[in-house]
């Protein structure tokens, strides 16, 4: 499943995407953010599955906000939780 | 008596009942409770198949509007609630309803509902809700396999329709009939952020548009806000929409006019979706031993 | 030779005349129902408080959302550039400079020349602009020249969860309703955008000193709430509504060959 988190308001889209397919529930994503941007929930999609990471309610409403300092303007990086991540499913939508 | 100007957002709360079902012929009754942040439904099924619900505006209070609608629904049954195996509560005040035995998201839920309201054909399920607005993609047995949610942002939402039937002095039921009533499409207004579009909306008034000229400029603009978040999660045939804006024709053909696509119809209530879903999910949970 | 700066925004004109790098006249205006109007009032008024004719003028530059408007004009720059030009004329030490305006809010990294090295905008969304502050004063039911001074009574900070100006102004009911101080209200209102614009501005490498402009500059509770936000001080320059179009003017110096 890909789970999509964030939101679209007249400035753009800003969207965190989880694909719990691929994703191992390792949790390390969860541990490097440094906003506390992720957290582990019980998976209500599939009853017999782990816990998966998702965008705590309180921040899908302000990624675009509470991400900005691992997204600066002039270099390019990218941002700890798809750093972090060993199976590439974790993506940014801006 | 005249109505107040600040009532024009205000749509009809009600309860139903299965005229021929009698709840004492069920084997296993379950129901779900969807706490919304405009509207709360309480869903009373038996066997899997709809009962009887209410559908009313959710007070300040999540329990409490949880425990009202559920006594609405159960009113005419002559049933009580302990005859209810398995309650299962969703929405935004999901861990709020008191009498619930597990909290299920919403996402699950809708997806689960409106497989059962349009068919086990619906692979695309917007549910365009109070305060949020939500692209669903599920397989035939109604389980989730991708989704997206907007619930930051009041473009595309119940509520940013109700802010505009405020400014136009327009009853919210009216303003789909409204909108097709105008001698050709005017372009939409171009602000998506509902302050703007409304600062936008009095300038065209002021400027001499008629009424339902903005009124379908204004609806052009939300679906178009709504079908470029389908887009993003791709669309698959059928397509189906829930919540309280498929009641909202001005907003639901210019939909299908963007999507090039019809969407499901159905006789049932679209807002009970989440509710619906909710109770089966109960009621698969009983089956499985789980509850 | 005598130029001027148009800086058509959202919510007013604002005219600048300059002879020479000095002002000589500043005019605003509130952009009513007809936008052109609005533009050559604020333009007339402000020969006339300079007592110079417009042929007088040699040369005119326009900024801000709506510059294609200003039918008299020279040339058109960018809000971004016209900010940072004018930020750094008022305050040679700008390295960032915060704009927020009615509609948008955007931040500059900028050198001493007010020449622009990196920038964000947040433009389009009512909660990360001046539109926000106005809209919650409409909610609060107080003028919105009030809630800043109010802001600054308050006793505590309370939270507002809400990042959408129509669903902040339900919070606020709510809030109100709550028996929450309209003082206490001012301030969670300021610091909810102070946050947002603060944010922004994080995604440059935020250098000091830091300057705002634009409207919101007049707003003492939003800069109290910004500041704090920062962590930084923040300097508010003389008239810093003024800003872009003196930034405009003094390019428009530059552009017809006069002083930078």
């Amino acid at each position: 499943m890909k789970a999509n988190y964030g939101y679209k308001d007249g400035s753009g889209e800003y969207f965190i995407t989880i694909d719990t397919d691929k994703c191992n529930c390792c949790e390390e994503c969860v541990k490097v953010c440094p906003a506390g941007v992720l957290e582990m929930v019980a998976n209500d999609f599939d009853i017999e599955a782990d816990d998966m990471p998702a965008v705590t309610e309180k921040e899908r409403w302000k990624i675009k906000y509470t991400c900005a300092p691992c997204k600066p303007v002039d270099k390019e990086s990218t941002p700890p939780c798809m750093e972090a991540c060993k199976e590439d499913a974790i993506e940014h939508s801006w | 008596m005249e109505k107040k100007e600040s009532e024009y957002w205000r749509w009809k709360e009600y309860a139903w009942k299965a005229p021929e079902l009698n709840w004492e012929d069920f084997e296993i009754i379950t129901a779900g409770v969807d706490i919304g942040s405009v509207s709360s439904q309480a869903v009373i099924m038996g066997d899997g198949e709809l009962y009887a619900y209410a559908n009313m505006r959710t007070g300040s209070d999540s329990p409490e509007s949880a425990r009202n609608a559920m006594d609405w629904a159960l009113k005419d049954t002559g049933m009580s609630l302990d005859k209810i195996r398995y309650v299962v509560g969703t929405g935004y005040g999901r861990v709020n309803v008191p009498f619930a035995n597990k909290a299920i998201t919403e996402i699950a839920c809708h997806a689960r509902g409106a497989n059962w309201m349009y068919g086990p054909s619906v692979r695309t399920v917007l549910d365009m809700g109070g305060q949020d607005c939500k692209a669903i993609r599920c397989d035939e047995r109604g389980k989730v396999t991708a989704f997206l949610m907007n619930d930051k942002c009041a473009a595309g939402t119940g509520r940013g329709m109700e802010v505009f039937a405020d400014l136009l002095g327009v009853h919210i039921q009216d303003i789909g009939e409204l909108s097709f009533d105008i001698d050709e499409e005017p372009p939409e207004v171009s602000s998506t952020c509902v302050v703007f579009a409304k600062a936008e909306a009095s300038q065209l008034l002021r400027e001499g548009w008629p009424k339902n000229k903005v009124i379908a400029a204004y609806c052009a603009a939300m679906a178009h806000r709504v079908f470029t978040l389908i887009e993003r999660l791709g669309m698959e045939k059928e397509f189906a929409i829930t919540g309280g804006i498929a009641k909202n024709v001005g907003v639901v053909k210019r939909i299908e006019r963007e999507l090039k696509i019809e969407a499901l119809k159905t006789e049932k209530d679209t807002q009970i979706a989440g509710a619906v879903g909710g109770a089966l999910f109960g009621k698969t949970l009983v089956e499985k031993g789980k509850g | 030779m005598k130029v001027a700066g148009v800086d058509v925004g959202a919510k007013f004109v604002k005219v600048i005349l300059m002879d020479d790098g000095n002002v000589l006249a500043k005019s605003s205006k509130l952009v009513g129902f007809e936008q052109k109007k609005s533009i050559d009032d604020a333009f007339q008024e402000a020969l006339g408080k300079a007592g110079v004719k417009e042929e007088d003028i040699g040369y005119i530059t326009a900024t801000g959302s709506g510059r294609t408007a200003v039918h008299f004009k020279t040339d058109e720059l960018t809000e971004v550039t016209a900010a940072s030009k004018g930020a750094t004329m008022l305050v040679p030490s700008a390295r960032t400079v915060i704009d927020v305006g009615a509609e948008e809010g955007r931040a500059m990294h900028t050198d001493a020349d007010g020449k622009v090295l990196d920038f964000v905008i947040n433009e389009r969304c009512a909660a990360g602009a001046g539109s926000f502050t106005e809209a919650m004063a409409r909610a609060l039911e107080i003028e919105v020249e009030e809630i800043g001074p109010l802001s600054l009574k308050s006793t505590e900070a309370v939270p507002m969860n809400a990042q959408c100006a129509v669903f902040a102004e339900s919070e606020v009911v709510t809030l109100v309703h709550q028996k929450t101080s309209k003082e206490n209200i001012a301030r969670a209102i300021h610091d909810a955008i102070a946050s947002r614009i603060s944010s922004m501005a994080r995604r440059l490498s935020i250098e000091q000193d830091i300057v705002l402009v634009g409207g919101m500059a007049n707003n003492v509770g939003f800069v109290e709430s910004l500041k704090r936000e920062l962590n930084m001080d923040v300097t508010i320059p003389e008239d810093p509504e003024y800003v872009a179009a003196l930034g405009a003017a003094r390019v428009a110096s530059a552009r017809a060959g006069g002083v930078s």
